[in-house]
């Protein structure tokens, strides 16, 4: 059976590889080159200019604020959406009370699972199709329809500076609390319910429970989720590009790494400059995976 | 693969009519702090289960209306006729039917080739001693730590180099290629639990490698290849970018994926848009994922969490 085993190991890896080799390493490889350059695509011969790409995004208005903005998201969206998310999960395992001694979750806790879950499946490009029409800013728009109706006046969503990232952030939430309630309801279901049994016999409450009980035993999964959703953060490509008022306004009040890369590269050409932005981008999201594993490590607690 | 209930069927023996003294004393008024508790979970969890579904029903809703009816009429309220004036509209000329069917085109093949592929390399990356096996390994799972974005701008470059920059060919590669890195982790991990003793059993028998995979090992992994495949197709689908920055020059419009198309009437559409249309073709795009949903929502739920779960 040795025969034969080195053709075979090759004549299954070399598709896979050579896909994988020509578009995704290859690619990854020429941006670290790319950011050292100023090329603009037209010459043939590329021209070296060592760190002047990064140099001149140091001084880059534009990319500070999308960094802001990245900070804030990277802050304000995993906290919302796991807070939810833990409590949502909280109410559907263990909202019904104690029966015959064990706890259990509400009544249609599987109806809820499921309804929570859907935005997981819509396109984030359509949902911020979806939501920029919730926001439409006269009587056509959802929320503004609905203010109309009490006589209130028109809140600017998507113009008003001081309010457009943060809109654009609640339909982040709005898509990814589901998911996270699902994978938290998964973690609290591998719980075993002696603990909880055990823990209401001496008398715990419910939010003695959560903080003692739940919470210590689903740290792992929390410790995903927030890395999943700091990556997101680091996103939002999709939605600012369709939702907000000229792609990334107003005035760049809501301008994300992914569309600056995106527009130097599209619109001016400057693929130098776009690499180097990409490469910024990839150090900030590694240096955030390996910080958030960093210090959120702590003894897991073995059942 | 995790179990997504919360019942454990039956109590441990000790815990069943062992009430603590506590426990009984207070009984009555345990169970009125439950009912309480309860029904404001209920109301808690009924309020987001509306905020989830209210945006939908409207988008419905509007897509039977008409424009002015839009503006004047409440959010919720019904649609004076119902009309599908507005489907013709977005089938015909916004050529939704189009891009459904480019997009279905598009992920049916390259899913297709992403579990053939991830699953022959993972196969072989799982059960195979060779020199470089670590290394290849490695090289394709380091490609979940890197941000699409930075690869978008060589890969415009390396799609134009080759030709392949507005064809479906490039697009269903490239996303093959980015789907590989995930596909290959999960799935090795997947083969590598696979018992050993049906695979001998096999070589005894006289399979060769490639008829032990096919024949065997594939089928046997089938629950996995599930999983993964749920997760690809929901993806790819989904994929925004990486359509936009390789779908574009003379024509690509004709070539649009779903997302792009649907993005493409919001942004354009300006101040004389049809926004019933718009709303017509969100309907048509939102609603196959509801029935589909509704019929596998436990598969493509444990799918979709696969990731984080493993």
């Amino acid at each position: 059976m040795k025969h034969g085993r080195y053709p075979f190991i090759i004549g299954f890896l070399i598709v896979p590889v050579a896909i994988y080799g020509t578009f995704v390493v290859a690619a990854y490889l020429q941006a670290f080159q790319l950011s050292f350059t100023n090329w603009r695509g037209f010459s043939p011969d590329v021209q070296y200019i060592g760190f002047d790409n990064f140099t001149k995004l140091f001084h880059d208005n534009t990319f500070w604020k999308a960094i802001q903005h990245h900070a804030l998201l990277l802050v304000f969206m995993p906290l919302v959406t796991i807070g939810l998310a833990l409590f949502f999960a909280f109410l559907l395992n263990v909202g019904g009370g104690s029966r015959g001694g064990r706890t259990t979750g509400v009544w249609g806790s599987k109806f809820y699972r499921v309804v929570f879950f859907f935005p997981q499946l819509l396109a984030l490009a359509l949902v911020a199709v979806i939501f920029a029409r919730v926001y439409s800013p006269d009587e056509s728009g959802l929320i503004n329809g609905l203010l109309h109706q009490f006589g209130s006046g028109p809140v600017l969503f998507l113009a008003d500076k001081n309010l457009a990232l943060w809109s654009i952030m609640a339909v982040l939430i709005w898509q990814a609390v589901g998911f996270y309630v699902v994978l938290f309801s998964a973690g609290m279901g591998s719980i075993p319910t002696e603990i909880y049994e055990a823990a209401a016999l001496d008398g715990a409450t419910r939010g003695t429970l959560f903080f003692k009980v739940t919470l210590p035993l689903l740290w792992n999964t929390l410790q995903v989720a927030w890395v999943y959703l700091g990556i997101a953060a680091f996103d939002a490509f999709a939605l600012v590009n369709v939702m907000s008022v000229d792609r990334g306004g107003p005035d760049g009040a809501t301008t994300v790494l992914g569309l600056e890369i995106f527009r130097n590269m599209q619109d001016y050409a400057q693929f130098g400059y776009a690499s180097a932005m990409g490469v910024v981008l990839f150090f900030l999201t590694l240096t955030f995976a390996a910080l958030t594993l960093r210090v959120t490590r702590r003894e897991t607690v073995e059942l | 693969m995790t179990n997504l209930r919360t019942d454990v069927s039956v109590p441990p023996p000790g815990t069943v009519g062992y009430p603590g003294r506590r426990h009984a004393a207070s009984a009555t008024g345990e169970k009125k702090e439950i009912k309480l508790f309860s029904g404001f979970a209920h109301v808690a969890l009924a309020i987001w289960g509306l905020l989830v579904i209210a945006p939908l029903i409207w988008v419905i809703l509007a897509s039977f209306k008409s424009n002015t009816e839009i503006f004047t009429h409440a959010p919720f309220s019904l649609p004076s006729k119902l009309s599908f004036e507005t489907y013709k509209t977005a089938w015909t000329e916004a050529h939704i039917g189009r891009y459904f069917m480019n997009s279905v085109f598009v992920v049916a093949l390259s899913t297709a080739g992403t579990m053939i592929f991830g699953s022959m390399a993972a196969y072989v990356l799982a059960r195979y001693k060779f020199i470089g096996n670590r290394a290849i390994y490695y090289l394709f799972v380091s490609g979940l730590a890197f941000p699409v974005f930075m690869a978008i701008v060589p890969l415009f470059l390396i799609l134009q180099n080759l030709g392949l920059l507005n064809t479906y060919t490039g697009l269903i590669l490239v996303y093959i290629a980015y789907s590989l890195p995930f596909t290959v982790f999960f799935m090795t991990a997947f083969f590598k639990t696979l018992p050993n003793h049906v695979a001998e059993a096999a070589i005894v028998d006289g399979a060769s490698h490639t008829r032990l995979f096919f024949q065997v090992m594939l089928p046997m992994a089938k629950s996995g290849l599930v999983s993964i495949t749920i997760f690809n197709v929901v993806g790819q689908w989904n994929q925004y970018l990486l359509p936009v920055a390789i779908m574009q020059g003379q024509g690509a419009d004709q070539k649009w994926v779903l997302t792009q198309g649907i993005a493409n009437i919001s942004v354009s559409a300006g101040y004389q848009a049809n926004w019933a249309a718009l709303f017509a073709a969100l309907t048509l795009s939102i609603l196959p994922m509801i029935i589909v949903y509704a019929f596998f929502q436990r598969q493509i739920q444990s799918g979709l969490t696969a990731g984080a779960t493993k």
